[in-house]
């Protein structure tokens, strides 16, 4: 789960790093309201969207009155934002955060981040931070030097963290003042179970502090048992931010994206998934949506993924190509598409194909249904099925 | 001989009394699984599915000399339970469980260093070599012992490769899930060293997917030693759209950049033969025999 700045910054806080003052606003007035009782000579106002590279897209800007800050939150939240890390339809401003703005000395970059292909937690600290970040790293990987940590107990972690501090040029108090600042990101990856803790730009400010101006955080989902507050953060952030459909389908143990073709595909597993939607890509075919049918679901749940796809209006035909495997077998899918398939007002034909575990069971179970469909041997014939009932439809 | 596991495997799995383990369990002993023993914290002294269960794996192994451990545990306990397995110095660890949380693997690649133990999973089906034993959840039904090594990273198409390496002709030496985990135990590369020395396997397949770098890994070591058995890769999700990022620099190193196409690249400039779609694996695989066998 990604978080808002505003939320990340609530989090780091409590590990001894300092932030800058500030409030989350959800209206122009509430900015407004803030900024005065905030009082600051000089405000930064923060769109607060996932995506990062906001500063570049105008998603951070600067108020000198109150009366200002009531203006640029209406700018703000009046349209999507869009940033080189946002879709291309950009995202939704629900928040601004407004907080006091520094005369900054220095911008440090500093992460805290699982490296996947070392299996290991890693300080990444940089003396060229801000918003080009990216673009300098990309074109020279020394920019940013990487330093091992090892996770001890469930609360701590230790490295050299006073070396990466001088590593990039600090000295003295200074040193130490940032050691602790990555002391305090490592125990805040281990003990909240984040796989990404990123402070762009760990600011050094002409007054002589190090202050986190922007954080961004990643928990991992699959720790949330023992996180129970961030569990309902997240929880509340799908309500709000999810589409209901691929909500509804996961809830069914089914992975659910919906696309903007016309060829419904329903898979059992997410690499045959994808496999199955190269090839339909490939066969110049349109897919609707990504469907994987998670080893988990019953009969009854795949009824509801494949009710799901009948529903959409766009789709001509349905793909279905199941591997039956040690534990989501094919006779299983079968039930819950001939299910589906009476059930739903509309049904565009539906090519199915199984394979593997118990395959010829599910094709006697299907056609027991009454459902008709057209019965593939392999995926090669079931690619030229779906081309061939878009090719008559469309002569 | 096939890899990791063969007849002389003498199996103990950690969360056997539970529903999930007894159902796939006693499929893997019809299949002729050697299943020593069982662990269960708290239950130690009684018998399931006709094996002794113990409360450690170090009295398990003290008792039985089982030398690999099956972990059917759930993704809270499930670290805990890898990390008791590494100090039992059992040699082999395949782990089932989906949803173990990241810093928990992280926690327990850190146990594992400097370790014998070799670890497969988590979030794998396991490891299959066909006709002498089974230790994970796939199906069988397609299986057949031969000579073609599978290393895969998605368990829907190791099913699919290994039927159509099956109608092919040629069936399986092992195969192995390496597991969808971001943070796992053996990868695809140490999968194919295994390959390269078993004297069964006379032809790889790699199996890989979007995200993550480990077929880059992969494909460098193949271009570093040039094994003399033929290898044919298939990488998933050549049109999925790209990920959107939402970090900085940071997000890339969990979430990988992983496109195919770099994929693609790299294993095909290692002289890896990439087949073009999921459904021509196995005649890709038995062209390159043959080609192997001419030149």
């Amino acid at each position: 789960m990604n978080l808002y700045e505003f939320q990340a910054k609530e989090l780091i806080c409590r590990f001894g790093i300092e932030i800058p003052r500030g409030r989350v606003a959800g209206s122009a007035e509430d900015a407004e309201r803030l900024a005065r009782r905030l009082a600051f000579p000089r405000f930064a106002i923060k769109a607060q969207i996932h995506g990062g590279a906001r500063g570049a897209a105008g998603g951070i800007r600067f108020a000198s009155s109150p009366e200002e800050a009531r203006v640029i939150t209406g700018q703000l939240m009046s349209k999507p934002l869009v940033t080189t890390q946002t879709k291309a339809s950009g995202e939704k401003v629900r928040w601004v955060y407004v907080e006091e703005a520094f005369e900054i000395e220095r911008e440090i970059y500093a992460a805290v981040v699982v490296d996947r292909s070392k299996a290991a937690l890693e300080l990444w600290v940089s003396g060229h931070g801000g918003e080009n970040i990216e673009a300098k790293a990309a074109e020279d990987g020394s920019v940013i030097a990487r330093f091992p940590l090892t996770a001890v107990g469930s609360t701590a972690t230790t490295g050299d963290f006073l070396g990466a501090a001088q590593g990039i040029g600090m000295t003295g108090e200074m040193a130490v003042k940032a050691a602790d600042v990555f002391a305090g990101m490592g125990r805040l990856a281990v003990e909240l179970d984040a796989t990404l803790v990123e402070i762009n730009p760990l600011a050094l400010t002409r007054d002589g502090r190090l202050i986190a101006l922007d954080a961004k955080l990643t928990v991992d989902g699959n720790a949330m048992f023992r996180h129970p507050a961030l569990a309902a953060l997240r929880a509340q952030t799908q309500v709000e931010e999810g589409d209901p459909k691929e909500l509804a389908a996961d809830r069914h143990q089914i992975n659910y994206q919906r696309m903007d073709g016309n060829i419904g595909v329903v898979c059992n597993g997410a690499g045959l998934a994808l496999a199955t939607l190269d090839m339909v890509i490939d066969a110049g075919g349109k897919p609707a949506n990504f469907m994987d049918i998670r080893t988990t679901a019953s009969s009854l749940d795949v009824a509801y993924g494949i009710g799901v796809i009948l529903e959409n209006p766009n789709v001509r035909v349905v793909l279905i190509n199941i591997h039956g495997g040690g534990m989501q077998r094919c006779d299983t899918v079968a039930e819950g598409v001939g299910v589906a398939m009476r059930r739903a007002k509309r049904v565009p034909p539906v090519v199915v194909r199984f394979a593997g575990n118990n395959a010829d069971f599910a094709r006697v179970r299907l056609k027991a249904s009454g459902v008709a469909f057209l019965d593939a041997r392999d995926i090669a014939e079931a690619m030229e099925l779906v081309m061939a009932v878009l090719a008559k439809e469309a002569a | 001989m096939a890899i990791l596991v063969n007849a002389k495997t003498r199996l103990l799995v950690q969360g056997l009394t539970g529903r999930a383990a007894t159902y796939h369990v006693a499929r893997m002993i019809a299949y002729g699984t050697n299943v020593v023993a069982g662990v269960t914290p708290g239950k130690g002294g009684r018998s399931h599915l006709d094996a002794p269960v113990f409360a450690t794996v170090a009295e398990a192994v003290a008792a039985t000399g089982a030398n690999a451990s099956m972990l059917f545990v759930p993704p809270e306990n499930a670290a805990k339970a890898m990390i008791e397995a590494i100090e039992a110095e059992v040699p082999l660890l395949v782990c089932v469980t989906e949803r173990v949380p990241v810093m928990d693997m992280v926690r327990v690649s850190q146990a594992l260093r400097g370790t014998k133990t070799r670890l497969v999973g988590p979030n794998s089906q396991g490891i299959l070599s066909p006709g002498t034993c089974q230790v994970g959840v796939m199906t069988t039904v397609n299986a057949r012992a031969g000579s073609i090594g599978i290393a895969s990273r998605s368990a829907s198409l190791t099913s699919e490769v290994m039927a159509q390496t099956t109608l092919a002709g040629l069936g399986q030496s092992t195969t192995v899930g390496v597991g969808g985990d971001p943070v796992h135990g053996l990868s695809l590369k140490d999968c194919v060293q295994l390959f390269i020395d078993d004297r069964d396997t006379r032809g790889i397949v790699l199996i890989g997917e979007i995200g993550g770098t480990e077929e880059e890994e992969c494909a460098a070591y193949v271009a570093r030693v040039r094994p003399a058995k033929p290898i044919v890769a298939f990488v998933a999700g050549r049109h999925a759209p790209p990920e959107r990022r939402m970090g900085h620099a940071g997000a890339f190193a969990t979430d990988g950049g992983g496109a195919a196409a770099p994929k693609i690249a790299a294993l095909t400039a290692a002289g890896i033969t990439v087949a073009r779609n999921a459904a021509v694996v196995g005649e890709t695989v038995a062209a390159a025999l043959l080609d192997h066998a001419r030149s």
